[in-house]
């Protein structure tokens, strides 16, 4: 088969380098998007396609390489740059003013003047046009946080149509939409591209790929491995593509045993919404649950209300057959669980503290001599973190905002280990971290669970899951829709990632 | 392996670039501070009279103390306005107390005989740790912005601390004068040390300093602060009771703000309707002169002394130099900002 696509490159990235303390993100990355066509960059999480569109738009400064848009050399400063010069990104999460209207916060930043005001009956009229030009029925009056996430997500689109972008750039624009707004989002696709526009689409979903898009770039490890047709590529070669790894090597050796049900959950359902729904699961001693998902299936909701720091409206929680509470984090650890969050510079360290402070601060009432505290047990615990999870840095007193994200992540793990929880509830455990830190979580997470600990872990990569959970929780929209258990369910990588596919969408 | 080690070593080097300029800039504002200092000196020699010092120490010692309460809010990432009008009210009620039975316009014609003082020295602190205590919950329980809170609580303590004042005998809005002779003596007493006369006023606030510091430092409730102030919701996460901290970070300051007012009732030997008016905003920039971050989850005691002795001995210095009154006002205000705008740069994340 010939395929004839036009010689002419849009926008030309060749080898982009971007280094992080400890990491290197992009490696000789390459990205050549042709015009009026769609190009999906695959790979992994971690792969560098996010660090590789941020380096594009001037959110991260490259440490190397040259960026070319029609030919000339180009260097935005940052994404306001970008956006004048006719590139535009849509991004995962919405960066909306939740109290501002719909057109205003499309044109936020460019309001229409008329006498040095604001022409609100303008702003109206081309929001309208827009609007009806892309199908979209949405009143530019209305305030967008009364709308649903899916409609927000049309309207960042909207937005970038509206600046009559040359290359856009969608990262999993789909995450939140149902079918019908999946068609709708591709007509709106296509007739931009019949106007020439080039489109870089950032998708976890082959079956979308392979519908939508024109050219398939896959990465790996911040490195470039193919660029191809989209027609040429079969499902196996894209997946082998991006993992290309051995699974064995990747993950260490699973010895743990299942024993015992350690906790049981039945019915649980939180409060305010979003949240988990009706879910009923048992953990046992010694496994690993992996929880999987897609984006704003409430995974980090169902952790948060068995940990307590979300509301319970419902449900039971046994923990060795006893009934527990678990109304607030201080009962919780109590009770031996412990959380890992999600958003570690948010809600797991404190920036401006030291490894120990940041080590010790769930087990202090164990370091009280009368009132006050022992510095010799603190930094004996610190010690025997720093030790057991191989933690590398300078000293104690270091801040963390100063470690790498997987000696952050380890230190926060050895904050847990200090509590002797027995059922860890890990979000993201290794999120933001190295191949070679990552394999030292792994291990970590099935020496505990050799230890008898129970294990949750809610991960978006799915080989990871597949690798090292003994069973997975698949949620859907807030509810349970499946497990999926290993040996029984666990065959060819290809039938797994599928498998959790359906369920995930099942209530969507 | 290996190539994580040669990362990690190209990092320190950059630290090591990095750490001239930032370490100029932790300490510029020190720098700024003792330019100023010596500005003065130069201008007037005499300034560095052992009376003047030991002035600017006592002045510096009740205002000092407030700050060590008005710190531990900051440090969870909050402010006090109200700390200097509950201040007032707490003066207006001990020196009422404590004024000299022979005095005829005395504001309790009722008391012949004198008070103990220990009863308006604890009267001080309940009434304190009850106004704090209510911006604690405002805080803690209600979600309000320290700011608001607190700007409430400025009006009310400021509202109750007039009426009080009118409601002497005499109906006017006299300040209360002729105190107890034993109470002043707390302001006016010095213990003799090496032949230095140190006041007491000086050693309450070291010793105050000294309690303060255990309590941050070495107490889980200060561990909690940090934290708190540091990262709410890691602090959450963490099963550190976030309510329970606020509240107890308040309390504590409360009791300070009880502690200085007594003091002060005895050092200016006059109260009145005005008394404790602005001395919140000297409180605050003491801290933040003394590294207290307004981000929250930063800051120390040796800090906060130093940055309250500085403040005190720059506006005592200007009042020496006869800086016209108003002034002075401008050059206090540019020098919060001047703290300010360090103290931000220090935290500024840079991309």
């Amino acid at each position: 088969m010939v395929i004839q696509l036009e010689e002419k490159y849009l926008l030309e990235m060749l080898d982009i380098e971007k280094h992080f303390p400890g990491v290197k993100a992009l490696d000789h990355a390459k990205l050549l998007l042709r015009p009026g066509t769609i190009h999906a960059l695959m790979g992994e999480n971690g792969a560098g396609k996010s660090t590789l569109m941020k380096c594009l738009f001037g959110i991260y400064k490259k440490d190397a390489g040259t960026i070319r848009m029609d030919g000339e050399e180009i260097n935005f400063e940052d994404p306001r740059k970008a956006l004048d010069h006719g590139v535009a990104m849509v991004h995962q999460e919405l960066n909306q003013v939740l109290h501002r209207s719909v057109m205003e916060n499309i044109w936020l930043g460019r309001f229409p003047l008329r006498h040095g005001l604001v022409d609100h009956k303008k702003m109206y009229e081309e929001t309208k046009a827009i609007f009806d030009d892309l199908e979209i029925r949405v009143d530019p009056r209305c305030i967008i946080g009364t709308l649903a996430v899916s409609q927000r997500q049309m309207l960042e689109i909207a937005k970038a149509v509206s600046y009559h972008a040359r290359i856009l750039v969608l990262d999993e624009p789909t995450s939140s939409l149902t079918s019908n707004e999946v068609e709708h989002l591709f007509r709106i696709m296509r007739r931009l591209c019949q106007n020439g526009v080039g489109i870089i689409y950032i998708s976890h979903k082959i079956d979308e790929i392979k519908k939508i898009s024109d050219e398939v770039t896959i990465m790996r490890d911040g490195h470039w491995i193919s660029t191809d047709p989209t027609s040429v590529l079969t499902t196996d070669d894209i997946i082998r593509r991006m993992v290309n790894r051995d699974m064995s090597q990747r993950f260490p050796m699973k010895d743990n045993k299942p024993g015992e049900v350690l906790m049981s959950v039945s019915g649980l359902s939180g409060r305010h919404m979003p949240t988990c729904i009706d879910v009923s699961f048992e953990l046992r001693k010694g496994e690993v649950l992996g929880v999987a998902g897609l984006v704003g299936s409430r995974r980090t909701e169902l952790l948060s209300t068995i940990y307590g720091t979300m509301e319970r409206e419902s449900g039971e929680i046994k923990l060795n057959g006893k009934m527990i509470e678990n109304r607030n984090t201080q009962q919780s650890i109590r009770n031996r669980f412990a959380m890992l969050t999600e958003e570690r510079r948010a809600t797991g360290i404190f920036p401006y503290g030291s490894i120990l402070f940041n080590t010790i601060i769930s087990n202090l009432r164990a370091y009280e001599k009368g009132p006050l505290l022992s510095n010799k047990k603190m930094g004996g615990d610190t010690q025997w973190s720093i030790d057991s999870l191989s933690i590398k840095t300078p000293s104690q007193k270091t801040l963390i905002k100063n470690l790498s994200g997987g000696n952050q992540q380890k230190v926060i793990l050895g904050r847990w280990l200090l509590t002797q929880p027995d059922v860890l509830l890990l979000d993201e455990p290794t999120r933001g971290i190295d191949v070679g830190a990552k394999y030292e979580i792994y291990e970590l997470i099935l020496r505990l669970a050799k230890e008898g600990k129970g294990i949750m872990m809610v991960s978006s990569e799915m080989p990871e899951l597949i690798g090292i959970c003994d069973r997975i929780l698949v949620m859907s929209n807030g509810h349970l829709a499946g497990i999926v258990e290993r040996g029984k369910d666990f065959g060819g990588i290809e039938n797994e990632q599928e498998t959790i596919m359906r369920l995930a969408a099942k209530y969507v | 392996m290996y190539k994580e080690v040669e990362n990690m070593s190209k990092t320190k080097n950059d630290v090591a670039k990095e750490s001239f300029s930032k370490r100029l800039l932790d300490k510029a504002l020190y720098l700024i501070l003792l330019v100023i200092l010596i500005v003065i000196v130069v201008i007037n020699p005499k300034f560095l009279s052992l009376s003047n010092i030991v002035n600017i120490l006592k002045q510096a010692s009740t205002k000092g103390i407030m700050s060590l309460g008005v710190a531990g809010i900051i440090v969870l990432a909050g402010t006090d306005l109200s700390a200097g009008r509950i201040l007032g009210l707490c003066c207006a009620v001990a020196a009422s107390l404590l004024q000299s039975v022979t005095f005829p316009s005395r504001y309790y014609p009722g008391i012949t005989q004198p008070v103990a003082l220990i009863w308006p020295f604890l009267l001080c602190i309940a009434i304190a740790v009850a106004f704090s205590a209510f911006n604690g919950f405002g805080m803690a329980k209600l979600h309000m912005h320290s700011f608001i809170v607190t700007l409430g609580t400025q009006l009310i303590a400021y509202g109750f601390c007039c009426i009080y004042i009118e409601n002497q005998p005499s109906g006017s809005t006299q300040a209360l004068s002729s105190l107890d002779a034993r109470y002043v003596r707390i302001a006016t007493g010095s213990f003799k040390l090496f032949g230095l006369e140190i006041p007491y006023l000086v050693i309450v606030f070291a010793v105050l300093a000294f309690l303060t510091w255990v309590v941050w430092n070495k107490t889980r409730f200060g561990k909690n602060m940090f934290a708190v102030g540091g990262n709410t919701e890691a602090a959450e996460v963490s099963g550190v009771s976030v309510t329970k901290t606020i509240m107890g970070v308040f309390m504590f300051a409360g009791i300070l703000y009880g502690i200085a007012a007594f003091l002060e009732g005895a050092r200016i030997q006059s109260v009145g309707t005005s008394t404790g008016i602005n001395y919140e905003l000297d409180a605050i920039a003491g801290c933040v002169i003394g590294g207290v971050s307004f981000n929250g989850g930063i800051g120390t005691v040796p800090g906060v002394v130093v940055g309250s002795i500085i403040l005190q001995a720059i506006n005592y210095g200007l009042y020496f130099l006869g800086v016209n009154s108003y002034l002075q006002y401008i050059i206090r205000g540019a020098l919060i900002i001047v703290a300010v705008a360090i103290d931000v740069r220090k935290y500024v994340v840079k991309k």
